[in-house]
């Protein structure tokens, strides 16, 4: 059983809050974030839901103390997460161990580039968004800001796994011995690109969304920002730090049966829960909460509860929810806002409720929970899986 | 004691004909233009045509680019499949964008949205040969390939896996090309190949290319070479580049007279070159130089064709006169360092050995 | 109707790319998906926007695309029987 890597610092801002404070608070309460659209014009306003945040990028632009319209929407959600976790961390010195930044992104830059789009033949006014379309780009404002130099940073794009991914990397990382620390997670700002794209794959609900639902529509989409510091027990013992939570296990596969869908079978998620288990250490059994990836599309929810029925063999399931009511759903960054959340569960001892839920679905007897329930949890898994097959689980633990 | 990493096959389509691996730049393609596209191979030969249907010029690349290097590794399946790209099948992006645009958000349909994904290439490639195993995509501008080999090195030397499909895949698109040569980073006026370093204008040359290689944790006779070591580095003051080359080698128990020859990534651009052109006057004054970047053009996956051509000189113990930057000979090639770097940002040192 | 057969047929192999199927390889009653022409549920999306857009028939749920586009017969038959254009 291998020993899990540290969790020193977390942030992030969603439809349910502005930081982890906030987030929690939300989810206790059951206080969901999905409403009509305001910041983007979109002829399909009427016709959608979406976990938004509602401050406006001119705001952010002030409160980070940037000039207007300098930045895409994404970098800036991910520069108030990636600061709130070096904070919690209590770093006040980013290059002093060897650090990586590992982000991620589904659409980068893609609020400007669509807007811009003909007119940056016409004026010069808007050029500094032309390179933002680059997804590294949201990654590189992010590394300035936080002042990390002469380090290792990359992006990650696995769709609806991404950050899931960002977490796995950093951890095998410092494992390997290649990093100290990791700032791992992502960043992805809503935008008419995602609108109309999952609009074309006639899975967004035009209401709240409902996982594991009977009747469920279809997803809301989000936007977020979430980070987590990952560090070595080296840093750990140098500076004191007080540990949050630990990444256990990890696992990503591949279900390689379609292009956007998830098999009926649910066989990339069997096998990446499954691998998790294995680095984790863990029997099935073991686990006290799933938070699922749950998008509330007839689609995934179907192929997720048969593979969750397939590792937690002859019905015992444990207590699982999707939070995704609560938020949407955040795209890359999707993973990174369930492994704080898990992180949070496993802090405060609490399993969130799935909101929205009224009918057992047809296929299996799986029930999510649906109140927010105490219990000692020591182990949570969260999945997440993306178009092109990406499947990825983490299991977070309370002790190493 | 962690595992070595071997170069067991390579695959590519790039401005040159590369498609072969029975070929070793034979033949070079010279261009005078601002923007470069790739010697096409008969696409229909590697995919059939119910495949071929919705597939963007970069996965097609990448099929047949992936293909060669299963292919020459004799491998149907590998243990996990990572690829790097910059912007993904921006082909398609763009167009969704316009569509999005031009007819107001109505009769959009989903083809397009779903190449968009940068992940498609990997996804479409597990795809088709049935790969359940670990897939990844990086996307960070000009270390996306490096962030590949990074990650595959650590799985095999840790042996959680014995072979893994790696790649570096971009394409070439109209609008990408004329958004960033409004903001100088492509050329306004062409550039002749042959003397791609004198023309002295600000900017690159704009092109696209797919790399495919197996990286394995064990040796066998179709390795090419070893991977010895990678590393990348978000910035580094020009001043500073030396020393972090030095300790990097250091790291790897070298030194400078150890490098049989230096590949560096001059591209051009009189405002970059200079990155390069410090080190082929300064630390790297006495060792055999080449460059690539006349023949691959510029794009965030370009280090892939440096990885190729490496890989290529240590199998086959032939520098190619068309790569060499200065005249210093060497006889037999046992040891390569290729530096690169786009406007400044996103440094790699890859370093490979003969085996 | 045989018109409108022809139409589709022209349609169906130009927006999915069937570069090599000719229209006389499509028989009317030829299961259009799985076997047959070998579509799958992207194509069956891209067909929904086809009705929107040429026909003026909206679909709510994916669902129904599939008795709908079971053949070129029974897509002739539906697109007559609710077209608005």
């Amino acid at each position: 059983m291998s020993k899990g890597v540290a969790i020193t610092g977390m942030g992030i801002i969603s439809a349910i809050g502005n930081n982890v404070q906030e987030n929690y608070n939300s989810l206790i309460s059951g206080k969901a974030g999905i409403s009509k659209i305001s910041h983007i014009e979109t002829i399909h306003a009427d016709e959608i839901m979406v976990g938004e945040i509602k401050t406006t990028n001119a705001e952010f632009e002030a409160q980070l103390g940037l000039s207007q319209n300098s930045f895409s929407r994404s970098p800036i959600l991910g520069i108030i997460a990636a600061k709130e976790a070096l904070v919690q961390a209590g770093i006040s010195d980013i290059n002093d161990y060897k650090t990586g930044l590992i982000s991620s992104t589904t659409v980068g830059g893609m609020d400007k580039s669509e807007q811009y789009f003909h007119e940056y033949f016409e004026s010069n006014e808007h050029w500094q968004h032309i390179n933002g379309l680059h997804a590294g780009d949201s990654t590189k404002k992010i590394a300035d800001a936080i002042g990390l130099k002469e380090s290792f940073m990359t992006t990650i794009s696995t769709a609806c796994s991404s950050a899931a991914n960002a977490i796995m990397l950093g951890a095998r990382m410092i494992k390997s011995g290649k990093l100290d620390r990791a700032i791992v997670g992502g960043t992805d700002a809503l935008s008419k690109f995602t609108i109309n794209g999952f609009k074309t794959l006639m899975i967004l609900s035009d209401t709240y969304n409902t996982p594991f639902d009977e009747n469920r529509k279809g997803l809301n989409l989000g936007e977020a920002g979430a980070f987590l510091v990952l560090e070595s027990d080296k840093i750990v013992g140098e500076k004191n730090r007080k540990v949050l939570a630990y990444v256990k296990g990890y696992g990503n596969s591949n279900d390689a049966f379609h292009q956007t869908a998830s098999s009926e079978n649910g066989d990339g998620a069997v096998l990446a829960m499954e691998k998790a288990l294995k680095v984790a250490g863990l029997e099935p059994e073991q686990i006290d909460y799933v938070n699922a990836h749950g998008t509330a599309t007839p689609n995934n929810d179907l192929s997720e509860g048969r593979a969750l029925q397939r590792v937690f063999d002859e019905g015992k399931v444990p207590e699982f929810s999707s939070t995704k009511a609560f938020t949407g759903h955040t795209l890359a960054v999707a993973g990174g806002v369930e492994a704080i959340y898990s992180v949070l569960a496993l802090q405060n001892n609490r399993v969130y409720p799935n909101l929205n839920f009224k009918t057992p679905m047809k296929e299996f007897d799986l029930l999510p929970q649906t109140e927010v329930k105490e219990k000692e949890l020591n182990y949570v898994l969260s999945n997440s899986f993306g178009f092109g097959g990406n499947c990825s689980t983490l299991i977070i633990s309370k002790e190493a | 004691m962690s595992k070595s990493v071997y170069i067991n096959s390579v695959g590519s389509v790039s401005v040159q004909k590369t498609f072969d691996n029975s070929e070793f730049l034979n033949e070079i393609t010279t261009y005078n233009d601002t923007v470069a596209s790739v010697v096409n191979p008969d696409y229909k030969a590697y995919i059939p045509p119910t495949q071929a249907r919705r597939m963007a010029k970069g996965i097609k690349m990448s099929t047949v680019s992936s293909q060669t290097a299963l292919q020459e590794a004799g491998l149907e399946n590998v243990d996990a499949i990572i690829v790097g790209t910059g912007l993904g099948c921006i082909g398609d992006s763009v167009k969704f964008v316009r569509d999005i645009i031009d007819n107001d958000e109505q009769f959009l349909t989903p083809t397009r949205f779903i190449q968009s994904s940068h992940n498609t290439v990997s996804g479409q490639i597990a795809l088709g040969i049935s790969c359940k195993g670990y897939n990844f995509t990086y996307v960070h501008a000009a270390v996306s390939f490096e962030s590949c080999l990074i990650d595959a090195k650590m799985q095999l030397e840790n042996d959680e896996a014995k072979n893994i499909l790696v790649g570096g895949v971009d394409e070439m698109v109209k609008y990408h090309v004329d958004t960033h040569r409004l903001i100088g980073h492509i050329k306004s006026e062409p550039a002749d190949s042959t003397r791609l370093l004198t023309v002295n204008t600000k900017g690159s040359v704009m092109g696209e290319g797919a790399h495919f290689f197996v990286l394995s944790n064990e040796k066998q006779e179709s390795t090419y070479a070893e991977l010895v070591a990678i590393e990348t580095y978000n910035s580094i003051a020009q001043e500073n580049i030396p020393n972090k080359i030095e300790a990097f080698l250091e790291e790897n128990h070298m030194t400078i007279e150890d490098l049989d020859l230096v590949i560096l990534g001059n591209n051009g651009d009189v405002d970059f070159d200079g990155y390069y052109e410090n080190l082929s006057t300064g630390l790297f004054k006495d060792r055999p130089q080449a460059y690539y970047k006349h023949l691959s053009t510029e794009f965030d996956t370009a280090s892939g064709f440096a990885f190729w051509l490496s890989a290529k000189i240590l199998k086959t113990q032939t520098i190619p006169e068309v790569v060499k930057l200065n005249e210093i000979e060497v006889s037999n090639p046992r040891t390569i360092l290729i530096y690169n770097q786009y406007r400044g940002e996103n440094h790699s040192l890859m370093l490979l050995r003969k085996c | 109707m045989s018109e409108l057969k022809l139409e589709l047929k022209e349609k169906i192999i130009e927006q999915l790319n069937l570069e090599d199927i000719a229209i006389e390889e499509i028989a009317d009653t030829d299961p259009l998906f799985g076997e047959g022409l070998g579509l799958d549920s992207i194509d069956a999306l891209e067909l929904i926007v086809m009705l929107d857009k040429d026909y003026g028939i909206k679909l709510a749920d994916p669902k129904q695309g599939r008795t709908i586009f079971e053949s070129i017969d029974s897509m002739a038959t539906y697109i007559e029987e609710h077209r608005s254009r």
